[in-house]
């Protein structure tokens, strides 16, 4: 179970679910992205954070 | 483990985001996810993209919830997807692993008074101006000041507002602050380039991969940066222009004028810390973020329960990112036998196959929001798009990328029988396998897509000229129509994985790397080139954070010897590595001189763990002058009471040598830590002696400003310098004098240590022939270069080589365990799965023509064509799992024998045609 759905949250449970276990990922609001959704453009890349 | 459930009134298998309750519902409120600065509903969707892809209502703003009137949503869901007889459910699960991650929150500024935030409407914090200034944003991408929505000519970005501060309550560095606030300026001007920006900061903390450049391109670009804490911001209540004041270098006291003032606020732990804390029976450290240790990040205080993200303390997306592949592999550890048990392989409708069907082609033209449909005219395009051969339908998307449209265009693709889709949006580098995915959804074969970048290509580079940006998405559509029509369904070979993994490099990285795949149950080699293991680690003696590093690599090698799954290869060096992701063959040469042995293994990844060296300067008398050290020299002479702190007067440290200049361009993110924790152990040892550190920005970034608040606190001095006026170093028969240009004081500085250690950058090591044998890209400061820095941060370019450690970047040691674990992460999903699909670019040979000249296996960089003999005849055959679809070996071919999927010379030619026919 994976207890945040953040970028770190999204990133730990692809990864464990590719790597062949169930996950849980348990978010409190209504979507999960976390802070990194709401960033215009992010750094060092400038990738539009979507 | 326990979840409480909170409804959110709106059945999420029913909701499709059509968006009309919002519409009617009477109820508006500030939206929190745009910082409050526009307004959403009370039933709502976070962001277009948000997943899930359903509306949620907000009970505490509910009419119906709140006052059992209304219920205009439920009259207007066509879907029937309003359901208010939900109920807070308590959830059981039962799970074997834990990971934590609910992030951080953001300092509130209303807690340093002398800001006036939030009474000064054109005071916003960090995350209010990424919203101000984000196309989907409250201003739709325009910079203007809240108070009066109009363009402030000149901005103030305050740095350190409640981080650094012992009255906030926050002592520590929040680490990205420096990070964003150069991002936000950059990205400010990008947007209107003669705006007057300034930042106030104390050091600027840089520090990382391709951060420190940005730097330099800011100040290039204009942005100002002023060297100072402001003490106070007072708004004009006529204007609402803010004055700043401050104390400048010198100690002048200034005053400035400000249309828009953004604090850089800090990170603190996440809201809800304790009561996790308390459920989850882990502990918090001193700031409320989670209790780790330096030799174990991502292990919380509870066994089976791991952190990630910003909670592990404060951290930028790459960081977090790997983190939470190291947390990710330290569960697998865990569940190794549960490993395959419990999941599915998500399955695909048949795809279509009929051959002889003429092209049927529907657009998709993406506006990103602002990004492209603020520049390039959308509407225009899409008309444009209709009247192009063999189109059959256009549509046009807010975000082409958002679960939404994907049930948009598979409906599309089902509903006017649609063979091939082309989509006008951004990079196919990070959103090709989503429209895939839509295509096969849609029964239709992955390749039948084609991606035109009219993001990246047309309206990032062409912002200030919309028509031509106009123009120009027409000519690329027009161009990508024309290949469209000629693309072909492609079969995705499936190759074996040998399921063994080679790790390069015996060093912190490379053990943890090992460790956690033979704990995962994979066997591996392990590969050093010297006799011993432990590389860096083998010459760190203490840590600033006290656990002692000798002790702990003791326990890694010992676990790494015993290991069953590991094979270690010492003295060994690499003679030769063959093949390609899944089946790698490598030959090796170990043991000593005489006796040295030769191997072959197979192995189906490598990951890269080579570590990096500290850097031997050729200035201020190093070489030539006894008394003149590096830190890692100083370090062992303290620890090996070599030096005698006691008969020492005065040390002088000088940061940045061979960092951030001519010779190495980047912080080398770990210099002022070690120069801090070899200060404190000669205060530790003499408090007598004087320590003083010349430093350009002392980098201790997160928990670690702790440290250099300590050092401050012992008495070490610490000194700045400009990088046009270095300390300068003389001889005076065999004395050492130093002499350094003070900015506070405006004059030169005489000093005369005793001892002047040098904090060197750390540099890779010259592997030239490794680097040729892998064939991996370097990046431009000679590192190992990571396929994408924030989402693919362990992975290289080439499929199944990953990377970690020192090898990618300098970094301390809890960031080289975590990314050692993450980079074991990806390997394992690899050989956990046994199997690989190849992507269908490769190359492919057509028999009939090929002359077997051998051109292409002569040519090809990855070994992935060879001659081979079809009965009498000599012909070219493609290793397609090696093949990276360079197209080398097409361009050469003498007879034309070769064609790549997905970019045939047919399909080339006739973009090229396209572009060249008028519109
Ligand atoms: C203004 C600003 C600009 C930034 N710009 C950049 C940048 O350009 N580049 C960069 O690399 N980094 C940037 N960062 C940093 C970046 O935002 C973080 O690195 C990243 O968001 C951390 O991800 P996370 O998953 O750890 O945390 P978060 O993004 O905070 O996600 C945590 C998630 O957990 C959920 N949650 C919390 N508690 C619970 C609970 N008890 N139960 C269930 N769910 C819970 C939250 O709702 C949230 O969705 C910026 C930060 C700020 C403030
Ligand atoms: S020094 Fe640290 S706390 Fe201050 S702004 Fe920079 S990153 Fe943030
Ligand atoms: S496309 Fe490139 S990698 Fe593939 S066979 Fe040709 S030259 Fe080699």
């Amino acid at each position: 179970m994976v207890v945040g759905g953040g970028i770190a949250g999204i990133q730990a449970s692809t990864d464990l679910a590719d790597a062949g276990f169930y996950v849980y990922l348990v978010e409190s609001s209504s979507a999960i992205g976390g802070v990194m959704a709401a960033l215009d453009k992010t750094f060092p890349t400038n990738d539009c954070s979507i | 483990m326990k979840v409480a459930k909170q409804p959110r009134y709106v059945n999420e298998e029913k909701c499709t985001a059509c968006g009309v309750c919002a519409i009617y519902c009477p109820v508006s409120v500030p939206d929190p996810y745009d910082e409050n600065l526009s307004h959403r509903k009370a039933i709502h969707i976070s962001y277009t993209q948000a997943a899930p892809s359903s509306y949620a209502v907000d009970p505490n703003n509910c009419l119906f919830l709140n006052r059992q009137e209304c219920k205009q949503c439920t009259r207007t869901c066509q879907a029937e997807a309003i359901d208010f007889d939900q109920r807070p459910e308590i959830l059981s699960y039962d799970v074997g692993a834990l990971i934590l991650s609910p992030g951080f929150s953001s300092f509130n500024p209303s807690r340093s008074g002398s800001y006036n935030y939030p009474d000064s409407p054109n005071i916003v914090t960090g995350k209010e101006f990424e919203r101000i200034c984000c196309a989907s944003g409250p201003y739709v991408g325009k910079i203007l000041r809240p108070s009066d929505l109009k363009r402030p000519d000149k901005i103030a970005i305050i740095q350190c507002v409640g981080s650094r501060d012992k009255t906030s309550g926050n002592p520590y560095c929040s680490s990205v602050c420096c990070k964003y606030a150069v991002k936000d300026a950059i990205v400010a001007l990008e947007h209107e380039p003669d705006l007057d920006i300034t930042i106030f900061f104390m050091d600027m903390r840089m520090y990382g991969k391709g951060f420190d450049v940005f730097h330099e391109r800011a100040k290039a670009g204009g942005v100002k940066f002023v060297r100072s804490r402001v003490s106070n911001i007072k708004e004009n209540p006529e204007t609402r222009n803010l004055a700043l004041k401050y104390a400048a270098e010198d100690g002048s006291l200034r005053e400035d004028t400000y249309n828009l003032v953004v604090l850089a606020n800090g990170l603190e732990a996440p809201q809800g810390n304790s009561t996790l804390a308390l459920a989850t029976g882990t502990r918090l450290n001193r700031y409320g973020f989670c209790e780790t240790s330096l030799f174990s990040p991502l292990d919380t205080s509870r066994e089976g329960i791991f952190v990630a993200g910003a909670f592990q303390g404060p951290k930028a997306i790459p960081d977090s990112v790997i983190q939470a592949g190291g947390s990710a592999a330290s569960a697998a550890e865990l569940l190794t036998s549960a490993r395959g048990t419990l999941v599915t392989e998500k399955e695909f409708p048949e795809e279509r196959t009929d051959p002889d069907e003429s092209p049927k082609i529907g657009v998709f033209v993406c506006h990103c929001g602002k990004n492209i449909g603020g520049v390039v005219d959308v509407h225009e395009v899409k008309k444009y798009a209709e009247t192009l051969p063999d189109v059959v339908t256009v549509e046009d998307n807010l975000y082409s990328c958002s679960q939404d449209t994907q049930v948009l265009i598979r409906d599309t693709i089902i509903e006017h029988k649609l063979n091939r889709i082309v989509v006008a949006a951004c990079t196919p580098r990070t959103h090709e396998p989503l429209f895939q995915d839509t295509n096969r959804e849609a029964g239709l074969n992955k390749c039948l897509v084609e991606m035109v970048n009219i993001r990246d290509q047309c309206s990032w580079v062409h912002m200030h000229e919309k028509d031509a940006a106009t123009r120009k998405a027409k000519d690329l559509i027009r161009m990508a129509v024309a290949k469209a029509s000629l693309i072909e369904p492609l079969p995705e070979p499936i190759v074996k994985v040998s399921p063994k993994g080679m790790i390069i490099g015996g060093g912190l990285s490379g053990m943890t790397a090992a460790l956690s795949l033979a704990r995962q149950g994979f066997e591996c080699y392990l590969i050093e080139r010297s006799l011993e293991l432990g590389g860096n680690l083998r010459h760190t003696y203490f840590t600033l954070e006290g656990p002692d590093p000798q002790e702990y690599l003791d326990q890694f090698i010992r676990e790494v010897r015993n290991h069953d799954n590991i094979h270690l290869f010492s003295d060994a060096s690499i003679e030769k590595i063959e093949g390609f992701v899944g089946n790698f063959k490598t030959v090796l040469s170990f043991g000593d001189a005489e006796n040295r042995k030769r191997v072959e293994i197979e192995h189906g990844i490598i990951i890269i763990a080579t570590g990096a060296k500290p850097f031997e300067p050729d200035e201020y008398l190093y070489g030539s002058h006894e008394k003149v050290l590096i830190q890692q020299t100083l370090e062992k002479k303290l620890a090996l009471q070599e030096i005698d702190a006691g008969t020492l007067n005065h040390i002088v440290m000088i940061q940045c040598v061979g960092s951030r200049d001519e010779t190495h361009r980047y912080c080398s993110s770990i210099c002022c830590g070690q120069a801090i924790k070899n200060a404190l152990k000669i205060k530790e040892l003499n408090p007598e002696t004087e320590v003083t550190i010349l430093y350009r920005d002392v980098m201790t970034y997160g928990f670690n400003e702790d440290f250099y608040d300590l050092a401050r606190d012992k008495g070490v001095m610490f000194i700045r310098y400009e990088p046009d006026q270095r300390p300068r170093v003389e001889d005076l028969d065999g004395k050492l004098r130093l002499t350094v240009r003070s900015p506070l004081m405006k004059e030169d500085l005489v000093l005369d240590p005793d001892l002047l250690v040098l904090s060197t950058a750390m540099v890779p090591h010259e592997n030239r022939t490794l680097v040729e044998q892998l064939a991996v890209p370097l990046s431009s400061d000679q590192f190992f270069l990571e396929s994408h820095a924030q989402l693919k941060p362990v992975d290289s370019y080439v499929d199944g080589i990953y990377l970690c450690g020192m090898a990618q970047f300098p970094k301390p040691i809890d960031e080289r365990i975590a990314q050692a674990k993450a980079a074991a992460s990806k390997a394992a999903i690899l050989l956990a799965k046994g199997y690989v699909k190849t992507e269908p670019i490769v190359s492919s040979c057509n028999t009939d023509k090929c002359i077997g000249c051998g051109l292409c296996e002569y040519f090809c960089p990855y070994s992935a064509i060879r001659i081979t003999k079809m009965g009498k005849l000599k012909k070219a055959e493609v290793i397609s799992a090696a093949c990276k679809g360079c197209g080398v070996c097409a361009s050469y071919c003498p007879t034309r024998a070769i064609d790549m999927g997905r970019f045939t010379d047919d399909q080339i030619t006739a973009q090229i045609r396209a572009f060249g026919e008028k519109h």
